[in-house]
């Protein structure tokens, strides 16, 4: 008896194993996305420091003239106030992987649950959740982030929870579906007939199999979040009394006209690459996980 | 099941959605949100000037009575007067389309003829190098922050080479002209990245369908398969995106139009935004909606017209 259990474990464990260091293998031997993952890591690194204390505490720190340009002695050069634009380029990193990280979650867990259990049970519950959905997505989603946040107030919590709150809808669709495809499977019927309960067939059971989906969907609604907190900054929403790049993005409407280029250059440039590599990642990620693409090109 | 009971379903569909949308701007603006007295009337308002505004702006009646307005405007298309301007909503709306629809509707024709062509070209490269460089422009493109688009653009095209006008806008044609050409380029650089992407996997998934197989092996060019037989066929998916783009084309744009100072309904609502207009607010909201409702169902009707292979179901 022991030795059939000690069989089975070993089996789910390599087949589990093959599904993901497959999906690993695939992703390392592409190398854009091998870079891709790189320039994600040292950005994490990067704000994870900040985070900490370690790197860019002093960036509200005058070092020189107002405006000056980018030079040996100031890297990126300086902002009005004489403040580093190379720091303030770097405590940015911080807020957009909070604000990507945080957000992407909230709206992974979201659209994974409600999905989940309106694929799962059906009918009226369901019904509701459709009706939900399809509601909440035919409001455009910067009427809807300018109601929270004004709701929420300015700052950096109502930007995670507002961008947060209007991102699940799609990965709620996808989720639902793929459910939906699994709950009449052989498996799930084993399951059942054994006595699992619905809770234990849904999460511990069917979700793994979606996981793909939400991995997918958290690298894509990490770079949208990037991207709207310059919308937010934009209309006065964004992170209030600490350098964001949205801000920074901001404030060089002003600047331009008097030659002053760095702010909008550094926080374009740091955006550009992070969210390229977010663009990259999210394909390879679809490519080496998503069983339906496997075999094809 | 008929066509015709298909599109009388669907449209019926449409109105416990229409009531969902109602109750979320509903308890957004009229429950959760911060009273707007007190944001109006600043600090120092005493109660009973509080009062008096909140029953001169229909805020102290039953919840039960407010959300019945939001559905009745959303049915009726009154949306009542501005509290700011104090001017008739529906009229703002309608100055307002018109130099929206300006810049929107020639960026949006131009962006799809483009987007359109790029991605026939990239299916007819499809694997080779010109194909990846494509698509890898295509990412880049959207991983730049469209409001440094729009900066850069403003500041390098209409202020240092002159090219352009900087802002402004005048009424009529063809005086507008000059105002919005820099927008529209704009606007176009902003979309070609998305819908050339999507474009391309359209006609991709048409092209490893077997209907091309034969018509190769009919002896067919790439060209006549590319054009007459894939284009016919990815015209479906194409369709329904382009349908599903219009209601935002009338809503404008609010970051193009308030940088180019361009009287549209994105400007309005975005000045609605900045002084709590909530009359304003909820009625681009509820007209958004609307649109978009209604323009799924048009779609949705369409897709079963044009392909005989879906299902009413």
């Amino acid at each position: 008896m022991e030795n059939v259990a000690a069989v089975d474990l070993t089996d789910k464990s390599d087949e589990s194993k093959s599904l993901w260091s497959h999906a690993w293998v695939q992703l390392t031997r592409d190398r854009m996305a091998l870079g891709a993952i790189i320039v994600v890591a040292v950005y994490l690194i990067v704000a994870l420091l900040s985070f900490m204390g370690l790197i860019a505490q002093d960036w509200a720190t005058e070092l020189g003239p107002s405006y000056a340009p980018p030079s040996s002695e100031y890297l990126f050069g300086l902002d009005i106030f004489g403040r580093s634009v190379l720091l303030k380029t770097i405590k940015g990193a911080e807020i957009a992987m909070s604000i990507g990280f945080v957000t992407s979650t909230i709206a992974v867990i979201i659209g994974t649950v409600l999905g989940a259990v309106s694929g799962y049970y059906g009918g009226k519950i369901d019904e509701f959740i459709v009706w939900f959905y399809t509601s909440f997505s035919s409001i455009p989603s910067i009427m809807m982030l300018m109601a929270i946040t004004f709701i929420l107030g300015k700052g950096v919590t109502s930007v995670y929870i507002a961008l947060g709150l209007t991102g699940w809808v799609s990965l709620c669709r996808l989720v639902r579906g793929e459910v939906i495809r699994h709950k009449n499977r052989d498996y799930v019927n084993a399951v059942s007939s054994l006595g699992g309960s619905n809770f234990r067939i849904l999460f511990k059971h069917i979700l793994p199999n979606v996981t793909h989906i939400m991995i997918i969907n958290f690298s894509l609604q990490f770079q949208v979040a990037i991207k709207s907190e310059v919308i937010l900054s934009y209309l006065g929403l964004g992170v209030q009394g600490r350098p964001s790049w949205g801000t920074m993005i901001d404030d060089s409407k002003l600047e331009l006209a008097r030659g002053v280029w760095w702010q909008l250059g550094s926080a374009t440039l740091a955006m550009l690459i992070v969210v390229l590599a977010f663009n990259i990642l999210g394909d390879a990620l679809r490519d080496a996980l998503d069983p339906k693409l496997k075999g094809k090109s | 099941m008929n066509i015709y009971v298909y599109i009388v379903r669907r449209m019926l569909y449409v109105i416990p959605i229409l009531l969902g949308v109602c109750a979320i701007i509903f308890l957004l603006f009229n429950v959760v949100s911060p009273d707007p007295t007190l944001i109006m009337l600043g600090k120092h308002a005493t109660v009973e000037q509080m009062e008096s505004l909140r029953r001169e702006l229909g805020l102290d009646r039953p919840y039960f009575i407010q959300y019945l307005d939001i559905v009745k405007s959303a049915f009726t298309f009154d949306f009542g007067r501005s509290w700011a301007t104090k001017q008739e909503i529906n009229t703002m709306i309608a100055n307002g389309a018109i130099p929206s629809l300006t810049l929107t509707l020639p960026a949006f024709v131009l962006a799809t003829l483009v987007s359109i062509s790029i991605s026939l070209l990239v299916a007819f490269f499809r694997g080779k190098f010109i194909d990846k460089f494509v698509v890898f422009i295509c990412v880049a493109f959207m991983s730049i922050s469209s409001l440094a688009y729009i900066i850069f653009g403003q500041w390098f095209f209409a202020y240092k080479l002159g090219w352009f006008e900087i802002s402004g806008y005048e009424h009529g044609f063809p005086y507008f002209i000059p105002y919005v050409i820099l927008p529209i380029i704009i606007w176009m650089i902003l979309s070609v990245g998305p819908d050339v992407r999507f474009y391309r996997t359209i006609m991709l998934d048409e092209i490893y369908q077997d209907y091309v197989r034969t018509a190769k092996s009919k002896g067919l060019t790439e060209k006549v398969i590319l054009f007459k037989h894939v284009l016919k066929n990815a015209m479906i998916p194409i369709i329904t995106y382009v349908v599903i783009q219009i209601p935002f084309l009338i809503l404008g744009t609010l970051l193009l139009e308030s940088f180019f100072s361009i009287p549209g309904l994105g400007s309005m609502t975005l000045n609605a935004v900045n002084s709590l207009d909530f009359p304003v607010i909820k009625a681009v909201t509820v007209l958004s909606a609307v649109a978009y409702i209604v323009f799924s169902v048009i779609t949705d009707v369409l897709y079963t017209l044009v392909d005989p292979r879906v299902r009413l179901n």
